[in-house]
């Protein structure tokens, strides 16, 4: 049983036409654990579990260089607005290893659209532009981790149609 | 395993110590900040920082998987909890052990042990450290038996508690029942879990805790007692070692009692046990475990020529106690001040705020620990430390007139401090003369007159 991102999509909009807060769904041994946010597009609603190796699963005594990244650029363009994470953890472009990615360059998103997946110890967050527009940029590198905050990607309202 | 990055889950000065320790032994780290503390020192000290969340300590700092995580997404091979926040929580350390992080203290065995004061107590008691009377009470009736058995007062104290948080004096019999109930209510809702316990309340006592080092496999030392009777409200502000007055035959009594309870846990990393001395009577009882480094560590550092935080990640690395036993005593006393933002003409309210400008002293046998320097913001969502002042002497008389010194020429401009309260403390005959008890400080800011404080800052 794999999810896909029109699954996710789908299991939201059932949790949200309905009266419920919250939605915990098991098939096959899969777990998918939905809580309705406070409004706020900031909140992250999305919490599954299940499709992802485990953090700890990384080689012992890596070494990665420990580089800072790189301070956000200024937005000059007024009509570009910036998706932030709105948690620290692993980001994910795609709703798992070799699927198509939530969204790429061009992309047109409405505030619902899932652009990714913040996971925190094997909680998996979904991140919504919160906005409507194209996705201009994306900043974020898949399966690497954000800090609380983080420009994940920029959405450019002109092209919104 | 050789320790080659750490996370540090922690912010302000004890953040800034932990880095220093780790710059000097050659180890990477990552600071894991919150919002507000990212152009804190410690984030410029850090090889890397972090940030973990909002400023609020709940959505960061106290959140166990954000910091583990952080943790694995920087290559971290360790935390490091510093003290307070998720230091002493075991189901954090369970959390490092799981995802296979060295978690820099006890296990999760351990501090589920040290943090449940009723299984402390049964600890302690099973290798014959004294005990104050008492005992949990499961009942009305036990209460009011253990009451007439011990006498009044008597100090209800919650299970989880500790540090003096969830503590009641009780003063009368008839009030028993009331303050058990209540006392229990707020357990409950502080700690989740509702258990307390009475036991006899030693007016005039003395704070002495002991500094352990095991290195996990039953092996303990000691690095000497701290005496820690200046207190406010169960807070300490003035600390020193040795316990100035306690007889040599005392004092031997309780390094061996603090080894003993640490042996019985088979106790890992740095900890402290912490005694009630009664010195009339020649007798202590045991208070607690803290299984952290302390905030008065520095002091033992001073005397003893240890550094704690690179003894606790040698022992973390599997490196044992070797490095401990190896150093050389410097010997002398050394008393360390807690400068914290707080104003003592307003009851010692926090301060919040932005730092002016921030002059710490400088010279023979003083060190400083501490975050803040000129243009700091001190949140007002943390505790107000701002950084401890420590002097080395090769006597208590000359760790005193250095220390007095040093506070003299401290500055900090723009927040209230209670810098007065100690210059005040430390010209006091009675301090002077050495051997307060924790009954001190509230004698002594019971019989000055008001506006005293209010003159020493502006």
């Amino acid at each position: 049983m794999t999810l896909t991102a029109r699954d996710v999509a789908e299991i939201t909009r059932l949790l949200e036409d309905s009266s419920f807060d919250e939605l915990e769904l098991e098939i096959d041994g899969l777990k998918i654990h939905l809580r309705r946010g406070s409004g706020n597009g900031d909140i992250p609603r999305f919490l599954a579990k299940g499709d992802r190796p485990p953090a700890s699963s990384r080689e012992p005594g890596e070494a990665r260089p420990l580089v800072p990244n790189p301070s956000p650029a200024p937005l000059s363009d007024p009509n570009l607005t910036e998706v932030r994470a709105p948690l620290l953890g692993t980001f994910y472009r795609a709703p798992k290893p070799g699927a198509p990615p939530f969204v790429e360059v061009g992309a047109s998103v409405a505030p619902e659209t899932v652009i990714g997946i913040i996971e925190v110890m094997k909680l998996m967050n979904a991140v919504r532009a919160g906005t409507r527009g194209v996705v201009r940029e994306i900043r974020a590198r898949d399966g690497t981790l954000v800090e609380y905050g983080e420009t994940l990607l920029l959405i450019d309202a002109r092209e919104s149609r | 395993m050789s320790i080659r990055r750490i996370l540090v889950a922690n912010r302000g000065e004890i953040a800034a110590r932990i880095l220093r320790t780790c710059r000097k032994l050659d180890i990477e780290t990552v600071l894991a900040a919150s919002e507000a503390d990212r152009d804190s020192l410690p984030a410029r000290l850090a090889t890397r920082t972090v940030c973990i969340g909002p400023a609020h300590p709940t959505a960061s700092y106290l959140k166990p998987e954000l910091q583990v995580q952080a943790a694995l997404g920087t290559g971290c091979d360790a935390i490091h909890p510093g003290y307070g926040f998720l230091s002493e929580r075991a189901a954090f350390a369970r959390l490092c052990e799981q995802h296979g992080v060295i978690f820099i203290g006890p296990t999760s065995g351990q501090l589920a042990i040290a943090g449940d004061k009723l299984a402390a107590r049964a600890a302690a008691q099973a290798v014959e450290v004294p005990l104050a009377p008492g005992g949990e009470v499961p009942s009305r009736e036990v209460a009011r038996e253990l009451a007439a058995r011990i006498g009044m007062p008597m100090l209800v104290k919650a299970a989880g508690g500790g540090g003096g948080r969830g503590m009641k004096l009780v003063e009368r019999v008839a009030d028993l029942d009331a303050a058990l109930e209540l006392a229990a209510a707020e357990a409950g809702a502080a700690f989740g879990d509702a258990r307390v316990y009475l036991e006899r309340f030693v007016a005039r006592a003395r704070h002495v805790e002991v500094q352990v080092l095991g290195d996990g496999a039953g092996n303990i030392v000691h690095l000497g007692e701290r005496d820690c009777s200046v207190q406010r409200r169960y807070q300490k502000i003035i600390e020193e070692t040795p316990a100035p007055g306690i007889p040599d035959e005392l004092r031997s009594r309780l390094h061996d009692a603090a080894i003993r309870f640490a042996a019985r846990l088979r106790y890992r990393g740095a900890g402290t046990v912490e005694f009630l001395v009664d010195v009339q009577r020649d007798e202590f009882y045991f208070l607690e475990m803290n299984a952290r480094i302390q905030v008065e560590h520095p002091v033992t550092e001073a005397v003893s020529g240890v550094d704690i935080v690179a003894a606790q990640v040698a022992i973390a690395s599997g490196g044992g106690l070797r490095l401990v036993r190896g150093e050389a005593w410097r010997d002398g006393c050394a008393i360390e001040c807690r400068i914290n933002a707080e104003d003592p003409a307003r009851d010692f309210a926090p301060s919040p705020g932005t730092v002016r400008s921030a002059r710490w002293p400088v010279g023979e046998g003083i060190r400083v620990d501490t975050h803040i320097e000129s243009g700091a913001r001190v949140p007002p969502y943390y505790d107000s430390l701002l950084g401890k002042i420590i002097a080395h002497g090769r006597d208590r008389a000359q760790a005193l007139t250095r220390l007095r010194a040093a506070v003299a020429v401290t500055r900090i401009e723009g927040i209230a401090t209670n810098l007065g309260l100690h210059a005040e403390i430390l010209a006091d005959p009675e301090f002077m003369a050495g051997g307060v008890d924790t009954g001190y400080l509230a004698r002594l800011l019971g019989k000055r007159p008001a506006q005293v404080a209010v003159a020493h800052h502006g």
